[in-house]
C-alpha cells in the first residue's frame, strides 16, 4: 500500500512542478521566429540587417510598432521563406530578388502590392516591370545590380570596346610578362550562366524566348538553339582548348584575389567588388562588358532587390504600409545605400547618390544593353545544367552536343 | 535530403547519448528516487504542454490526444510497480518511434504524392491564392486617399474606408457601398482627421484588423472593388479569375479563357494544358518511382553510381584505418619522445571544421592554382578528370578521417598489454608476425564495429562529394547521368533540388530507394558477420 501511495504523491507532485514551470514560461517572450502581432518581423541578409533595423526606427515609432530585423543568409532567404510560409511562422516582410518571383508566385507565398500613382511613378519602370509577374507587383523594387568590367589602369589605361581587344591587350600584357591571366571571369567546374550570358547574348545566344508583350516565353527553350550552340561555339575559341582566356580553374574563390593581386588586368565583377576594390591599392576604373566584334553588344543579367510581403501576414496592414510608403521613399533608400552601396532604381534616390559617388553612375551605364534576369518559374531549374554544359564547352567539349544534352535536361524538368 | 549533415569525414558522427530517463534506485535511497522521479516526469509533462499549446492553436486533434496518449503512457509505466521491463525500454521504445520511424514514414508516405514547388498546400489555399493574385486595376481605375475608421468601437466595430479623391471629394466606403461623405475634416494629405459618426483607427488598431482588411473591399460596379493598400492608399479593382465550384474550375473574365481543376495532377488546365502556376499537393501513387524506374539515363547510370559510392566507401574506410593504424603503431613505441607533441598534432585535422576543410581542400586541387599543381610541379585536372577526381575526393577525405581512428586505435593498442608481443617474440615471431598474428586480432574486437560505422558513414558521406566536387565531372550524358563522383545522396539532392526549387515527393522516392539499397547491404552483411562469428566458434 505503502508505495501505491507514494506512486499517487509522485504523480501529484510532477504535475504541479509542471504547472510552476509552466508558469514562469509565461514571461518570456513567445520565441524569436515568425510573425506575431504587434511587432514587424523583417528578415534580411545580415549585411543590411542594421541598416533597415535603424532606418525601420522612424516608421516604428510613428505607428506604435516593434520592427525586428533577422539574419538570414541572402541565398537562404527564398527557400526558407516558402517553408516557414507553408509551416505558418513566416516574416511578415522579406528582402529577395526578382527571379524569385516566379517561385513565391506559384506558391502563393507573397501578397501583391499595389503603388500609389507617384510613388509607382518615382521608381524606374524596368525594376518594376521585373518585380511584375501576370499582372501583379510582387514586390517594391529598390535596388538593382550588374555584373560588369572592372580594369586596372595601370595596365590596361583604355577600356576595350570589343571583346577580340580585350583578349588582344591581355595577352600583350601576359607575353611580356606583366600579367598572369588575360582575364578574371569565374566560370568554375559548375559553370556560371549568370556571368556567362553577357558573352553569350553577345554571340546571339539565348536562354528563354520573349512573347509579344516581352514576357518570358518558357515553350521558347534556347539552349540548344542553333543560336546558342553557335554562341558556345564562339566562345569555345577562348576557352581551354583555344585562347586560354576562359578556364574552369578560375572560379568565385579565385577570380577577386588575381585582380587584386595585380595577376590580371581585366575582371567581370559586380557592385559586391567594389567595397574590396577601394580598400585595395589597385587603380581600376569599370565600363561595360565589351562584346565580340561584330556582333550583339553584351547583355549582362540585371537583378533587382527589393522587399516583400509575405501572405498572411499578421501584421499585413503595416507591413504593406512600409513597403509601400518607406521602401519607395528617397530618405529610407539612402540610409540603405550607406550600410550597403548598391545602385537605386528610385530617382531622386539614384540622383542622390550619384552626385556623391560617380561609380553609382557609371554602374548604371554598364547595365544599359542588360536585361532583367528571367522572373518565370521554370528559371529555377535552368542554372545548373547549362552551367555544366557551358563549363564543358569551356574545357574543350563539342558545344553542340554539351548545350543539346543541357536542353533536354532542362526542358524535362519543367515538362516541356 | 539537406545539404547539412553535420559530423566530421570518414569518421562517424558520434550521437550523443540520448539523456534517459531512468527509474530511480528502487533500493538504496527511496526517498532520492522518488525525488529524481518526480523532477523527470515534471519535466517530461511540461514538455507535453509545450507540445498541446501550439497543437490547440492549430486545432490539430489527433496530435493532442497523440500527446496526451503518450504522457499517460509515461505515467501509467513510471508509476507502476508492475512494469518493471517496459521503465527500461520505453524511453528508447519512443525516442525509436520520434527520430526514425516516424521519419521514415513520414519520407514513404511523402514519396507518394507530388509535393514540390507550386503543389505544397491544398486546392483551397491555391484557389485562394489565384483569386488573390488576379485583381488587377483597369485603366480608368480610382485611387483614393484612405483612412480606415469603424463604426462602433475600435476593436469590434464595422469596418469603413473613408476615401478622398485627387479632386477633393470625399466618400465612405462600407461593404454595402460608396456613399459621399459630408462634414469630414481633411489634412492637406487627403487624410480624414475628424468626421461625425466614424471612429478614425491609429496604426496599430487598424494593424490589429489586418485579416479583416485582407478580404475586406468596398464593391463599385461590375463586380469591382476598392481594396486597401497600406495604410493610407486604396484602388479600384477586379479579380479577373474567379473560381466557380459547380464546374471547379476557374475562369478568367479578361480572357475568356476556362481552366478546368485536375485532381489527378493537382493544378486548373486549360484545353492546350496549359495550367495555372498554383497548383496543390495530391497523391499520384507510383509516378515518383516510376519515373526513374523507366527513364534510360537513370537506368544506366544508377548502377555506376552505385558501384562507386561502395568503392568510395570502402577505400575510404580501408586507407583511414591503415594510415591511422599506422600512426597509432609508430607514436606506440615505448622509447620515442615527444609523444604529446606528435599525437597533439596528428589529432589537430579531426578538430578542425569539417566543412572549411573541404572547401580548403578544393581550392588545393584547384588544376591552375591549387597548392598540389604548383608546389609539385603537375598539369593534372584534379576536379577535372574523371580518376583525377575520384583521387582527391578520396584523398581529402583520407586526410580528415585518419586522426578518428588513429585515437581509437591508440586507445585499443593501449589495453593490449604490451608482453603478447613480446612473448611471440621469445618464440621466435619477427615483428611483422607478432603484430599480424597477436596485436592485429586483439585489435580488431575493438576496431571492426568502428570500422562498420565508418563504412557506413561514408557511404552517405555528403558533404564530403559536395564541398568538392559538387558530384562532378561530368560525361557528355549531363547531370541527369550523375557524375564520376556522385554519392546516392548528393546524385538524388541534385535531381531532386535545383537551386530554390524543390521536389519533395520525388526526392523522397528517391531517398525510399536508397533507403532500401542500404537496407539490403546492411541484412546481409549482418547476417554474413553472424555466420564469421559462428565459424570462429
Amino acid at each position: 500500500m505503502r508505495s501505491r501511495s507514494a506512486s499517487a504523491i509522485a504523480g501529484i507532485a510532477a504535475i504541479a512542478l509542471m504547472a510552476t514551470a509552466c508558469g514562469s514560461d509565461g514571461d518570456g517572450d513567445g520565441g524569436a521566429e515568425g510573425s506575431a502581432e504587434g511587432t514587424l518581423v523583417i528578415w534580411s541578409d545580415p549585411e543590411r540587417a542594421d541598416a533597415i533595423q535603424s532606418a525601420a526606427a522612424e516608421f516604428a515609432e510613428a505607428n506604435g510598432i516593434e520592427v525586428d530585423v533577422q539574419n538570414v543568409s541572402f541565398d537562404d532567404i527564398q527557400g526558407d521563406v516558402v517553408n516557414a510560409h507553408q509551416a505558418g511562422n513566416a516574416p511578415d516582410i522579406f528582402i529577395g530578388a526578382h527571379d524569385w518571383t516566379g517561385n513565391l508566385m506559384r506558391n502563393g507565398t507573397v501578397q501583391p502590392v499595389e503603388l500609389p500613382t507617384d510613388r509607382e511613378a518615382a521608381l524606374d519602370e524596368t525594376a518594376l516591370e521585373a518585380m511584375t509577374l501576370e499582372g501583379q507587383l510582387l514586390g517594391v523594387p529598390y535596388t538593382q545590380e550588374n555584373i560588369f568590367l572592372m580594369r586596372n589602369t595601370e595596365m590596361a589605361p583604355d577600356a576595350p570596346e570589343t571583346f577580340e581587344e580585350l583578349v588582344e591587350i591581355g595577352t600583350d600584357l601576359k607575353d611580356e610578362g606583366e600579367a598572369g591571366e588575360v582575364l578574371a571571369m569565374a566560370v568554375g567546374q559548375e559553370g556560371d550562366p549568370y556571368r556567362m550570358n553577357a558573352l553569350m547574348t553577345s554571340a546571339g545566344g539565348y536562354l528563354f524566348g520573349q512573347d509579344e508583350n516581352g514576357d518570358w516565353d518558357p515553350e521558347d527553350l534556347g539552349i540548344g538553339s542553333d543560336e546558342t550552340i553557335e554562341a558556345m561555339e564562339k566562345i569555345a575559341e577562348y576557352g581551354e582548348e583555344g585562347e586560354g582566356v576562359l578556364r574552369r580553374s578560375i572560379d568565385l574563390e579565385n577570380e577577386a584575389s588575381l585582380f587584386f593581386d595585380g595577376e590580371a588586368p581585366f575582371f567581370i565583377a559586380g557592385p559586391w567588388n567594389i567595397g574590396d576594390a577601394n580598400a585595395s591599392d589597385i587603380d581600376y576604373e569599370i565600363s561595360a562588358i565589351p562584346g565580340f566584334e561584330g556582333m550583339e553588344p553584351a547583355s549582362p543579367y540585371i537583378g533587382y532587390q527589393g522587399f516583400f510581403v509575405t501572405e498572411g501576414s499578421a501584421n499585413s496592414a503595416l507591413a504593406e504600409e512600409f513597403v509601400v510608403n518607406y521602401v519607395t521613399d528617397s530618405d529610407f533608400i539612402q540610409s540603405l545605400y550607406e550600410a550597403d552601396p548598391r545602385t537605386p532604381v528610385q530617382t531622386e534616390a539614384l540622383e542622390a547618390v550619384s552626385a556623391e559617388d560617380p561609380n553609382i553612375a557609371v554602374m548604371a551605364e554598364t547595365g544599359e544593353n542588360g536585361m532583367p534576369m528571367p522572373n518565370i518559374p521554370e528559371m529555377g531549374e535552368t542554372w545548373e545544367p547549362l552551367g555544366v554544359a557551358q563549363a564543358q564547352v569551356i574545357g574543350g567539349a563539342d558545344p553542340r552536343e554539351a548545350m543539346e544534352t543541357a536542353h533536354e535536361t532542362v526542358a524535362e524538368r519543367i515538362g516541356r | 535530403m539537406t545539404a547539412d549533415r553535420p559530423g566530421t569525414a570518414g569518421a562517424p558522427v558520434q550521437g550523443a547519448p540520448a539523456g534517459r530517463k531512468r527509474p530511480g534506485p528502487s533500493s538504496g535511497s527511496p526517498l532520492g528516487g522518488q525525488i529524481i522521479k518526480i523532477l523527470l516526469l515534471g519535466l517530461f509533462t511540461a514538455l507535453g504542454v509545450w507540445a498541446v499549446l501550439p497543437l490547440y492553436l492549430a486545432g490539430v486533434w489527433w496530435g493532442i490526444v497523440l500527446v496526451v496518449a503518450v504522457v499517460a503512457l509515461v505515467y501509467w509505466v513510471y508509476l507502476s510497480k508492475r512494469t518493471v521491463p517496459a521503465k527500461y525500454l520505453v524511453p528508447g521504445v519512443l525516442f525509436l518511434m520520434a527520430f526514425q520511424i516516424f521519419p521514415v514514414l513520414y519520407t514513404m508516405s511523402t514519396s507518394l504524392t507530388n509535393m514540390s514547388d507550386g503543389h505544397r498546400g491544398t486546392k483551397e489555399q491555391a484557389i485562394a491564392s489565384i483569386e488573390a493574385y488576379s485583381v488587377v486595376r483597369d485603366a480608368d481605375s480610382r485611387e483614393f486617399t484612405l483612412t480606415v475608421a469603424v463604426n462602433g468601437e475600435p476593436e469590434t466595430g464595422e469596418l469603413v474606408f473613408l476615401l478622398t479623391d485627387s479632386e477633393g471629394n470625399a466618400y465612405a466606403g462600407t461593404e454595402e457601398g460608396l456613399t459621399d461623405l459630408v462634414g469630414a475634416q481633411v489634412d492637406e494629405s487627403g487624410k480624414v482627421t475628424d468626421t461625425l459618426g466614424y471612429t478614425v483607427l491609429s496604426p496599430t488598431q487598424v494593424n490589429a484588423r489586418s485579416d479583416e482588411l485582407q478580404r475586406f473591399a468596398v464593391p463599385t460596379d461590375d463586380g469591382a472593388g476598392i481594396r486597401s493598400s497600406g495604410l493610407s492608399s486604396a484602388f479600384e479593382g477586379s479579380a479577373v479569375r474567379v473560381y466557380d465550384q459547380t464546374c471547379d474550375c476557374v475562369e478568367d473574365t479578361e480572357t475568356g479563357i476556362v481552366y478546368h481543376a485536375d485532381d489527378e495532377r493537382g493544378a486548373f488546365y486549360d484545353e492546350d494544358d496549359r495550367r495555372l502556376p498554383q497548383g496543390w499537393q495530391v497523391g499520384v501513387g507510383l509516378d515518383n518511382f516510376l519515373r526513374f524506374l523507366f527513364n534510360p539515363t537513370f537506368a544506366s547510370s544508377f548502377f555506376g553510381t552505385l558501384v562507386w559510392n561502395i568503392a568510395f566507401a570502402a577505400s575510404v574506410t580501408f586507407l583511414v584505418f591503415v594510415v591511422g593504424l599506422a600512426v597509432a603503431l609508430t607514436l606506440h613505441v615505448p622509447k620515442m619522445r615527444g609523444k604529446v607533441v606528435y599525437r597533439i598534432l596528428v589529432v589537430l585535422p579531426y578538430a578542425m571544421s569539417s566543412l572549411a576543410m573541404y572547401l580548403l581542400w578544393r581550392d588545393m586541387f584547384n588544376a591552375d592554382f591549387g597548392l598540389f599543381n604548383r608546389m609539385l610541379g603537375l598539369q593534372v585536372d584534379w576536379l577535372g578528370d574523371v580518376w583525377a577526381a575520384r583521387i582527391a575526393v578520396i584523398l581529402a577525405n583520407v586526410w580528415l578521417g585518419y586522426p578518428y581512428m588513429f585515437l581509437v586505435a591508440t586507445g585499443a593498442l593501449q589495453a593490449i598489454p604490451r608482453e603478447l608481443g613480446q612473448a611471440a617474440q621469445l618464440d621466435g615471431a619477427g615483428p611483422w608476425q607478432a603484430f599480424r598474428h597477436v596485436t592485429l586480432p586483439l585489435l580488431m574486437v575493438a576496431m571492426t564495429p568502428i570500422l562498420i560505422s565508418t563504412f557506413a558513414f561514408n557511404f552517405n558521406n555528403f558533404n564530403a562529394v559536395w564541398l568538392i566536387t559538387r558530384g562532378g565531372p561530368f560525361g557528355s550524358e549531363g547531370t541527369t547521368a550523375g557524375g564520376a563522383t556522385d554519392l546516392l545522396i548528393t546524385y538524388t539532392y541534385r535531381l531532386a533540388f535545383s537551386e530554390a526549387t524543390a521536389q519533395y515527393g520525388y526526392a523522397a522516392a528517391l531517398s525510399v530507394m536508397i533507403f532500401l539499397i542500404v537496407s539490403v547491404m546492411s541484412v546481409v552483411s549482418l547476417s554474413r558477420t553472424k555466420a564469421l562469428q559462428e565459424v570462429e566458434r
